[in-house]
């Protein structure tokens, strides 16, 4: 008795010296997510450094000056720079309930990507078509991996963006829905972000120099 | 709805976002993706000058869309996110600087082994 008595004293003791935070299911998984996302930035880093090293290898071949078209270009970044604040807008409806506003806001969304997905192919067919392919030098070769990647990222977006549909659709906005529109933010805007840096070094700073 | 509340869910956890601070990126990201885009397509400066302007603009972006869009600070997931993204910035800088630095050295020492007929 007296020997349990004192075991029982001995037993540790916790404290918890941080305020106790409550956490939302799902709170690692965004932080998970996000670690995701910083890999995916080195892919695109890797990509960038060899579109960096070979932009300037023609082989013969057409320059950036005489294949890319600016115009189309400010247009699909408009495209997704619009598309991010829709984004924000559907997940400004989520905190505040309204699932019909997410709904909206999502739709609005998914058919801005798939028109930044579709000018983009018409650009590379049009590329193709006038002998800019992949093939051509290693600075097409480049171009088409890095930009064609971030154009394959944009479309499983969407393709996650759909299957959010159905899901808020059957169930509304549980916490899991809610969940997992957060992730698929983090990679909306971060899609994004990846487009700041295509723009910048792949069209202008190739029509420049 | 109330700020204090907006404040509360933005110190913990999973990042919460406001309208005001949407627009607000929105606006600025509008503004330093057009000026980049019209310095091209017209041509007012120097390319130097306008390089340096456009890359400049580039990345005072990205820093928007990090802060605005995706909601990156000091505070959410107790720093670990921030610590994530600065950790990675270096990373993509080494490999981007580092690559062409090494890359361009390389061509530089290549240069007379190529018997370009160009040059």
């Amino acid at each position: 008795m007296a020997a349990e008595a004192t075991t029982e004293t001995l037993e540790p003791t916790f404290y918890l010296v941080e305020e106790e935070h409550h956490h939302e299911p799902g709170g690692s998984t965004l932080l998970g997510f996000w670690i995701y996302l910083m890999s995916d930035a080195l892919i695109f880093a890797t990509l960038f450094a060899t579109f960096g090293v070979l932009s300037s290898g023609f082989a013969g071949g057409p320059t950036p000056r005489e294949i890319f078209s600016l115009p189309l270009v400010a247009l699909n970044t408009a495209i997704l720079l619009v598309s991010s604040i829709t984004y924000g807008f559907a997940m400004i409806a989520m905190q505040e309930g309204k699932l019909g506003g997410t709904k909206f806001w999502l739709i609005v969304t998914g058919l801005l990507g798939a028109t930044f997905v579709g000018i983009e192919l018409y650009e590379f067919a049009e590329l193709i078509h006038e002998g800019a392919t992949p093939q051509r030098s290693a600075f097409l070769s480049a171009f088409f991996t890095l930009v064609a990647t971030h154009g394959l990222h944009v479309t499983f977006g969407i393709i996650w963006l759909v299957v959010m549909l159905f899901q808020l659709n059957q169930r509304g906005l549980h916490p899991e829905n809610q969940r997992r529109l957060q992730c698929l933010s983090m990679f909306w805007h971060f899609l994004d972000v990846v487009w700041i840096g295509v723009f910048t070094f792949v069209y202008l700073l190739g029509v420049l120099r | 709805m109330s700020d204090a509340i907006h404040a509360h869910d933005a110190a913990h956890g999973a990042p919460h976002a406001s309208r005001r601070t949407y627009v607000i990126g929105f606006l600025l990201s509008v503004v330093l993706t057009a000026v980049p885009f019209w310095l091209v397509m017209t041509g007012p400066l120097d390319a130097t000058t306008t390089g340096v302007l456009i890359v400049g603009a580039a990345i005072v972006q990205i820093l928007v869309h990090t802060v605005c869009f995706l909601h990156v600070n000091t505070q959410s997931e107790g720093g670990w996110t921030l610590m994530a993204y600065i950790f990675t910035a270096v990373l993509v800088l080494i490999v981007i600087a580092g690559s062409l630095w090494i890359m361009f050295h390389l061509n530089t020492n290549m240069m007379p082994m190529v018997d370009a007929p160009s040059s």
